[in-house]
């Protein structure tokens, strides 16, 4: 049985698969996810925000362990979860993977990559979308 | 005639491994016997959020990040695996919606067993060659499937590769490709089954050995070479000790096999296995490098390739995107009841 959930995945893609922001084009503020208009410009920045795709490196501002999951991602707890600054600035969260737990640090360098984010059931679509990993390759 | 071949290449090899030791004392089975007599010290699997698409797609994000390719400029991408996260709706669609080559693309996943991937090299030449597209990609990836306590459970892994195609700024040219393909039922996965099945040791001699040997041969042939020739040889990988074989057959050394040799640390990665050997070579090929590859599909055929590398090797940034070897290295054990579970093994049809 499809899943009323998929519209709104497939609508989410260009953010989840490539980190798609967008940025004031009065006030050079960028935003993830992307917004209609600049809060801070209003008037002036509408049908004046340009897409912008956002690097994949950023570091961890702060994060917690989950240890009781929503349903969805019990199998993979206890796992953790981490608010990210990109190098451009924007904050995303995200799961951290690829990493022990003591080894999460605040302020450690983390890449995107690309992970199945959740299955709708077995027989129910497949969402993937970012994730973060301590960074593999410097720079 | 232009030359035509790999102008970049990445790969991805899931970080979790178990131990074919601790596979062998899960079902009561010896696991120094088990251990040598396949030449598999431990094997990759991927994690619970990791299938053939997001391998495909590390893999392919590792190959443009050596090059300052525009993904839009790819024209074509092919993955090849038996373990496709659906059984319809091409991974390719998620790969090139995640690379950022869309919407203007060819598209097709496709399927041979273990060598899927060198058919989706094979198919990308032909497009370049005929200037049908600027730049293809190939992928051959798998998170494959073996049933609890078959022989295959020690041997199914995790990982692949992806090679852009092109004639331009080649680091390494395909002199050659030649098939050979026969019906032979050695191993299959009937449709909707969770596991494949397999005719045991008659997966050896009449298939993996004589569909190796005699398109090597073929190629050997058709491009006046020997096996001394060559720098390095990468053969389809089941198990440790069958590529060794089929080299010494053939008149290879090991030696010559050995850098692509990734079976004993990583395990099969079926579609992904002669890839991501190829992707261990061209991590410390040397311009003039002669290479041959030759992979292996039940049921059964095998592609070859003669293959020498160019100049424009030294001008790529290998080091932009993780090493075979260093992927090699960032593992972490898990044990055979997390395995399962990551491995979905408790899942009843």
């Amino acid at each position: 049985m499809a899943d009323g959930a998929v519209p709104r995945f497939w609508r989410e893609i260009p953010q989840r698969y490539n980190l798609i922001g967008n940025q004031c084009g009065a006030c050079d503020r960028i935003y993830f996810p992307p917004r209609e208009s600049c809060p801070y410009c209003r008037r002036k920045s509408m049908g004046n925000m340009k897409e912008i795709k956002l690097g994949s490196k950023g570091k961890v501002v702060t994060y917690t362990i989950i240890y009781v999951a929503p349903e969805p991602f019990e199998g993979q707890a206890p796992y953790p979860i981490a608010i990210i600054e990109l190098d451009e600035g924007p904050r995303v969260t995200a799961q951290i993977v690829d990493c022990e737990l003591e080894d999460v640090k605040i302020g450690m360098r983390v890449q995107s990559t690309f992970r199945k984010i959740q299955e709708d059931g077995y027989i129910g679509a497949i969402h993937y979308g970012y994730k973060f990993k301590p960074l593999e390759v410097k720079g | 005639m232009k030359d035509i071949g790999i102008v970049s290449y990445g790969a991805h090899i899931p970080r979790l491994r178990i131990k074919s030791s601790d596979i062998a004392n899960a079902w009561g089975k010896d696991p120094g016997t088990i251990t040598n007599g396949l030449g598999i010290i431990e094997k990759s699997v991927p994690s619970i959020d990791q299938d053939v698409a997001t391998i495909s797609v590390e893999a392919a994000r590792a190959a443009l990040a050596r090059c300052s390719i525009d993904p839009q400029t790819i024209e074509a991408i092919y993955v090849g695996s038996e373990s496709h996260p659906y059984a319809v709706k091409p991974t390719g669609t998620i790969v090139g919606e995640a690379i950022g080559a869309t919407p203007v693309l060819q598209v097709a996943d496709y399927e041979f067993a273990c060598k899927a991937g060198t058919a989706a090299i094979q198919t990308c030449m032909a497009f370049v060659k005929s200037d049908m597209i600027k730049y293809g990609m190939a992928i051959g990836a798998d998170t494959s499937q073996a049933a609890p306590g078959d022989a295959l459970e020690y041997a199914a892994s995790a990982g692949g590769a992806a090679f852009i195609i092109g004639s331009e700024k080649v680091i390494a040219t395909i002199n050659e490709t030649c098939s050979f393909t026969t019906d032979t039922p050695d191993f299959w996965r009937r449709e909707g089954r969770k596991y494949p099945a397999h005719g045991g040791r008659f997966t050896g001699a009449p298939a993996y050995f004589r569909h190796i040997t005699s398109n090597a041969k073929i190629l050997m042939e058709k491009v006046g070479s020997k096996p001394e020739d060559y720098n390095y040889a990468i053969f389809h990988q089941p198990n440790g000790k069958f590529p060794l074989k089929v080299a010494k057959m053939l008149g290879f050394s090991s030696d010559q096999v050995k850098q692509g040799l990734l079976c004993p640390y990583v395990g099969n990665t079926y579609s992904g296995a002669v890839m991501i050997g190829l992707a261990s070579v061209l991590d410390v090929a040397k311009p003039g490098d002669r290479i041959f590859l030759t992979s292996y599909g039940s049921g059964a055929g095998s592609d070859a390739f003669d293959m020498t590398v160019t100049k424009y090797i030294n001008e790529l940034p290998r080091e932009k995107a993780p090493l075979i070897s260093q992927l090699i290295e960032n593992k972490k054990y898990v044990d055979y009841a997390t395995y399962t579970k990551y491995r979905d093994l408790l899942y009843e049809e």
